[in-house]
């Protein structure tokens, strides 16, 4: 495919690619706002009441996104963090850094959700569920990926570490997907589907509106803090300097 | 299906949990941005602070 008109690789550059981060961050987030606003009224007051859960069921408009959510952001992580082992680029392991927090937020969202949704319906907040427990090793990985980076000295040694660690815990993630197929779980199978009735459409409709919502906010988030990271190692440069003032 | 803002509120008796799901997303999205405004103020203090440029550190 001949694209000789935009070279993308231009945006490999941490200073190129932080001032298109900071013009694309209000526009995910305000998509996120609007997304959440018209996903919450769908979710809280077009859509019915479940026939076997009650309203309890409308945790799932919350709890969903939030583990598609920890799920997307570690498959992106191990990404680019396996980009910047093998291209030595420095802004692909800065999105790495990036991404891990505010996976580690959407896990903890996801087993937070999953509780309260857990207590009434199942009667336990917790079980050790292949499900439940597969979650709760992603969270042991963004957090051994944070507290492995942070633990080294040598940006760049930290930086193949950690990637490395990033790219071996891939593995936990089509163990959490497959797992409610895999294993006799508790956990209910597929989202879209209830046990035997298929989900009904306005649950539907609310709960993707929902994840798109989540996706926005992440991507906004994201960016917000590869800003911060950019700054941060490139604080020796002379635009950054310039860029904080310190000119 | 809401008779009244009470009612709402209730969630049919699961409010707890389901008002417990929903404000720990609220609370997590406001504070994620909020922590990483405070982030950046410390950055940007303390590079302005140390001043003068070629201080021979490659910043951690």
């Amino acid at each position: 495919m001949p694209t000789n008109k935009i070279n993308w690789f231009r945006f490999a550059a941490p200073q190129r690619f932080y001032p298109l981060a900071g013009s694309l961050t209000p526009w995910f987030t305000a998509a996120g706002v609007l997304l959440a606003a018209y996903g919450l009224y769908l979710g809280l007051w077009v859509a019915p009441t479940d026939a076997t859960q009650g309203q309890a069921y409308r945790i799932i408009f919350v709890h969903v996104p939030a583990a598609w959510m920890s799920m997307v952001i570690y498959v992106a992580m191990a990404g680019w963090a396996g980009a910047g082992l093998v291209f030595n680029s420095r802004l692909s392991s800065m999105m790495a850094c990036a991404l891990a927090p505010t996976g580690a937020l959407m896990t903890v969202l996801a087993l937070w959700t999953g509780a309260l949704w857990g207590k009434p319906t199942w009667g336990a907040w917790w079980v050790w569920d292949a499900r439940l427990t597969s979650e709760l090793v992603l969270l042991f990985l963004y957090i051994g990926f944070m507290s492995l980076h942070a633990s080294i000295d040598d940006v760049r040694r930290a930086d193949r570490a950690a990637g490395l660690l990033a790219l071996i815990g891939v593995v936990n993630v089509p163990i959490i997907y497959f797992s409610v197929k895999w294993w006799n779980t508790l956990h209910q199978g597929a989202s879209v589907s209830f046990k035997g009735t298929s989900m009904a459409t306005p649950m539907l409709v609310a709960m993707l509106v929902m994840a798109l919502a989540f996706w926005a906010y992440c991507i906004a988030v994201v960016l917000k803090r590869v800003r911060v990271i950019i700054l941060e190692r490139e604080r020796h440069t002379a635009w950054a300097r310039a860029e904080m003032g310190a000119l | 299906m809401w008779n009244s803002f009470g009612d709402f509120l209730s969630m049919g008796g699961y409010g707890l949990y389901v008002w417990g799901s929903m404000g720990a997303c609220l609370l997590a999205c406001v504070f994620e941005p909020l922590s990483l405004n405070l982030k950046r103020r410390a950055l940007l203090a303390e590079v302005r602070e140390q001043g003068a440029p070629d201080t021979g550190q490659s910043g951690s």
